[in-house]
């Protein structure tokens, strides 16, 4: 059977990984693959970069953090932030990592997912949509970009199933309204876009321990669960979280010596 | 004194990420050459050919590199070959994803998967060994073990006599995630990506080449 995934997430600012809320009060937390390659070791099913400067200047601190990685990490790993073109997502795959993640790029020009989707193929294709609650009323989310910045009047679930037939092969869905909360993930935003797709959906946004992670598998469909902080922070390992899960009865990877 | 160290050339059919499977490689002890052309394989004892992806692009590669041919008789004359994902689905008669005629070492076609909940499957699923195979592929890993796998197609080799199955995968229907046939071994998940399993797995196939080459023979 199928394990859910569970999936540090490391924000990556200047070749560092940093932590605090996005963007703002950035911590500095140490070489991203040192940091890669613990949670490697300690049970990590994939794990995602997230390049939140994502300037194009800097584009070769990333590429080597990757190549870094992919050397000492043998677990797959997704980067975003900052590609906007096939040839852009041609250098991450070729530094080491096993699949991109499209964002901002892909709402200003969803082609650009059909175009990667058929070089590469789906599976290296994962569109990351941020969204949050409307508040005109009408109900449903919208999708923002530019790290939360703007609003797009784009509807979530809508953008959710288009990417797929433009052959997104995963989604990695963020709930900006939890985002940094603690207060667990949306799971009606999840369960409204995983009961309408059919590839594997990662849930992000809120994570406070391992009850919202099962949430997020159980009440909202998720085939994977995206953290952070809890992890930076230590505040659960992830061993500790994989037996919660296992011992609510959710299908995970447990790795034996997770010291 | 450690045995010379067995030469993998792993083909570049421009399909993503060789680096991970060179690092994983080079992690277990081989030495590893990126092929793309015929003569990147003189000097390799064994090739690997890595993927994802779809099969007609990688096959229109292999064709513009003037790697077809040569592919096809090196598994003719019984060297060893590793296939990985898309590497293992090239060794079929064809494929149902794009209808791509591939290189029709093994009997069969690659088709989708049948009954999957999710689709593309990707993640961490259990390997199981076939009935009645104890393939040295698996020495030292657990029955049933978590393998990463990344695709929506599987080869499907005919039943009966010559089945070249030695595991199978869940995910709705069961289909075939290991093959073996003398010196032929595909696997329809990526040891390069599946942590220590996935490395034990990679030195195994290590151990086998050079078993099959007779490495000692040769001098360092």
């Amino acid at each position: 059977m199928l394990r859910r995934r569970v999936i540090p997430c490391l924000d990556v600012a200047n070749g560092r990984v940093v932590k605090g809320t996005r963007f703002v009060d950035l911590v500095d937390e140490g070489d991203p693959p040192d940091l890669a390659e613990r949670y490697a070791r300690e049970g990590a099913d994939e794990l995602v970069f997230l390049d939140i400067t994502a300037a194009p200047e800097r584009r070769g601190t990333l590429l080597d953090i990757v190549e870094r990685t992919a050397r000492r990490a043998f677990v797959p790993l997704t980067v975003g932030g900052g590609v906007r073109s096939v040839d852009d997502m041609r250098e991450v795959l070729r530094a080491g990592a096993d699949k991109v993640s499209l964002n901002t790029a892909a709402v200003a020009d969803p082609e650009l997912v059909a175009k990667c989707a058929r070089r590469f193929g789906s599976q290296a294709v994962v569109v990351a949509i941020d969204a949050r609650a409307r508040t005109d009323g009408q109900g449903g989310w919208e999708v923002v970009v530019k790290g939360g910045r703007e609003a797009t009047a784009l509807d979530a679930v809508a953008w959710a199933q288009r990417a797929v037939a433009l052959g997104a092969g995963e989604l990695l869905i963020t709930s900006m309204d939890r985002d940094g909360t603690r207060s667990g993930y949306d799971t009606a935003l999840l369960r409204a876009i995983t009961s309408r797709v059919r590839v594997p959906v990662i849930a992000s946004g809120g994570a406070a321990g391992p009850e919202h992670l099962i949430a997020a598998i159980r009440d909202g469909g998720a085939d994977a669960v995206l953290a952070a902080s809890i992890f930076h922070r230590r505040i659960h390992t992830i061993g500790e979280v994989k037996v919660a899960l296992a011992a609510a009865g959710q299908p995970v990877r447990l790795v034996e010596a997770a010291a | 004194m450690n045995p010379p160290a067995v030469r993998f050339a792993v083909v570049d059919h421009g399909a993503g990420n060789l680096v991970s499977i060179e690092q994983a490689l080079t992690r277990i002890g081989a030495t590893v050459t990126i092929a793309r052309d015929p003569h990147d394989l003189t000097a390799a004892d064994a090739l690997v050919v890595p993927g994802v992806g779809a099969a007609a692009p990688a096959m229109d590669r292999l064709r513009a590199q003037d790697l077809v041919g040569p592919v096809r008789d090196w598994i003719a004359a019984d060297r060893p070959y590793l296939g990985i994902c898309l590497g293992l689905q090239l060794l079929f008669e064809g494929s149902d994803e794009d209808g791509a005629e591939t290189l029709g070492v093994l009997a069969g076609r690659t088709v989708r998967l049948t009954d999957a909940p999710t689709l593309p499957h990707i993640g961490w699923n259990q390997v199981e060994r076939a009935p009645g195979t104890e393939h040295p592929l698996f020495a030292g890993i657990a029955p049933g073990a978590d393998f990463y796998f990344v695709h929506s197609y599987a080869g499907l080799p005919p039943r009966g006599g010559g089945d070249p199955t030695i595991a199978t995968t869940t995910h709705g229907a069961s289909f075939v995630s290991a093959v073996a046939r003398s010196n032929l071994i595909g696997v329809q998940f990526h040891p390069e990506r599946s942590g220590s399993d996935g490395l034990r797995l990679l030195a195994n196939v290590s151990a086998l080449v050079g078993a099959a080459i007779g490495r000692a023979a040769i001098p360092a």
